[in-house]
């Protein structure tokens, strides 16, 4: 039982970050019907911002996460309007390819700038509270913590600032919004700064976790982050929630009962297993495409 | 209030609008009849700004519009209710009206213009908290045209107000309209509708794939020969 506990807690700090991840691609999806692979590496650019504003700029490690997302926040609105923006109209590959030149880029141009060895990130001083024969460290309550905050904000924009109003509006009906006088351009660069910085918490997060940061850490959590929006019903923020979470709890019981070599299997298992079953996801209606 | 002057619009390599002129002045109903695929719903999507037309010119109370983008054309006071009503599904009616009021900052005059929707459609007051996707066809046509009020327009475009609806909700429809012009809305209606539309118009237009056919007075229109044998189901077979 506590080694249950032990491992839900586990799972749910990192499907907590998945879900930070999984919000910025399903956002960017519902507005722009577009799949940014170049996400999970706003995610390693954000941890990468976080370790400098740490190591060379003396931050604490709060003012440290506030700089790191605003950084990804720039980024992203950059991205969007010299790499997407003029594939509006395009056919949708010509984007989903761009997406992955960018990601090659960001990953490599990291690595000529920074190099390619992991930097360690500090980490804060290490806390460990035992109850019940279960172990929760201080850093795993901040991952959650921190995720949960940014999650209530997330839906207090969306839901009830006008920003938020424009955002959904565009993502349901992009003429209608222009017909409203909502200026698109400027919700879809503001749908960007959101999605990206949420990845960019979810770098700094799991960069003082593990302690270590590298040019390639994005990958892999970019796609697992990718497969828990699918999960959730890829363009519904409430679904990338959940899949997060799922997501992560999966992989933390899978390695509990001893398979952890198949660890990063799981992810693509259940998006082979959700493709089958459900491709809308857990929260997607299934909309028959009008002809 | 609106002139639109030799327009030309392409779609991709088809010549949907094939130079154009029409007047709207203030104050009046104008009406744009033709038959599926004229050019109707092109010609108002041109005016909002959502196509744009390759020469020729449109210009709203003397500035020249078709430069601008769609959402400054709206903020110029030009409101559009489109063809199949476009609510926002997912959105209740309430948030749906409020993104009518989307550029507007005055907060006493959206409340009463929120009141003065609800007086003519008591049934979204009934149904405020509800998602938009979930109305009727008949309903959510009202939630467009409460929402396009919701800017307070000084020229509102209605693209088939009468589409897909019921007979009873048509008169409904044509005599908000009509009311709303009588409040000081100049309005411009595309209809296929032709019957209904030039009852309630002054002036009309009709198009025929992409070009303007006839003109004039939408009460002598109504009675001329051609239209009612073209469009009025009139005088077939003789």
């Amino acid at each position: 039982m506590a080694e249950f506990l032990q491992q839900l807690i586990n799972g749910i700090s990192l499907g907590s970050v998945y879900a930070l991840v999984a919000l910025g691609y399903t956002m960017v999806y519902g507005i722009v019907r577009l799949i940014n692979f170049a996400h999970g590496d706003v995610y390693m650019v954000g941890a990468f911002a976080g370790y400098f504003a740490i190591k060379t700029f003396k931050l604490p490690f709060f003012a440290a996460l506030v700089a790191a997302m605003a950084v990804c926040a720039i980024l992203g609105v950059i991205m969007e309007r010299i790499a997407y923006k003029p594939l509006r109209n395009a056919p949708r590959v010509a984007a989903l390819m761009t997406a992955v030149g960018l990601s090659m880029f960001y990953q490599n141009f990291t690595i000529y700038r920074i190099g390619a060895q992991p930097k360690a990130f500090p980490k804060i001083a290490q806390v460990n509270w035992q109850f019940a024969g279960v172990t929760v460290s201080n850093s795993q309550v901040l991952i959650l913590g921190t995720a949960i905050a940014l999650m209530i904000i997330l839906h207090f924009v969306v839901q009830h600032t006008k920003m938020g109003k424009a955002m959904r509006a565009v993502s349901q009906d992009r003429d209608a919004a222009m017909l409203m006088g909502i200026n698109v351009d400027n919700t879809i660069s503001f749908t960007f700064a959101i999605g990206s910085a949420l990845a960019a918490a979810g770098g700094v997060l799991v960069g003082q976790y593990y302690g270590v940061v590298q040019p390639l850490m994005g990958a892999l959590p970019g796609l697992k982050a990718f497969v828990a929006a699918v999960l959730g019903g890829i363009g519904i923020i409430p679904g990338a929630m959940i899949g997060g979470l799922i997501l992560g709890v999966a992989e933390a019981g899978v390695s509990a009962v001893g398979f952890s070599t198949y660890r990063d299997a799981v992810a693509f298992g259940i998006l082979i297993l959700i493709l089958i079953v459900k491709p809308a996801g857990i929260l997607g209606k299934n909309v028959r495409e009008k002809v | 209030m609106l002139k639109v002057k030799d327009l030309n619009v392409y779609y991709g390599g088809i010549h949907a609008i094939k130079g154009i002129s029409l007047e709207v002045e203030e104050g009046q109903i104008v009406t744009l009849i033709g038959a599926n695929g004229a050019g109707k719903t092109t010609i108002l999507r041109t005016i909002s700004g959502l196509n744009k037309g390759k020469s020729g010119t449109i210009t709203f109370k003397n500035t020249e519009i078709q430069t601008m983008p769609a959402q400054e054309i709206m903020a110029m006071g030009i409101s559009q209710v489109p063809e199949g009503r476009r609510i926002f599904p997912a959105m209740s009616v309430l948030e749906n009206l409020q993104l009518g009021a989307y550029r507007r900052k005055d907060r006493a005059g959206i409340k009463n213009d929120m009141e003065r929707v609800f007086d003519k459609f008591p049934r979204l007051l009934e149904r405020i908290k509800q998602q938009a996707g979930t109305l009727s066809g008949g309903e959510q046509q009202m939630l467009a045209m409460g929402r396009a009020l919701m800017s307070r327009p000084k020229l509102l475009l209605l693209d088939e107000p009468s589409m897909g609806l019921a007979p009873l909700f048509v008169q409904a429809i044509f005599s908000t309209i009509k009311e709303l012009n009588q409040e000081g809305t100049t309005i411009l209606l595309v209809e296929q509708n032709a019957h209904m539309a030039l009852s309630i118009a002054h002036q009309a237009y009709v198009l025929e794939t992409g070009r303007i056919v006839l003109s004039g007075d939408a009460k002598e229109l109504a009675s001329s020969p051609e239209i009612s044998e073209a469009y009025l189901g009139g005088t077939i077979g003789h």
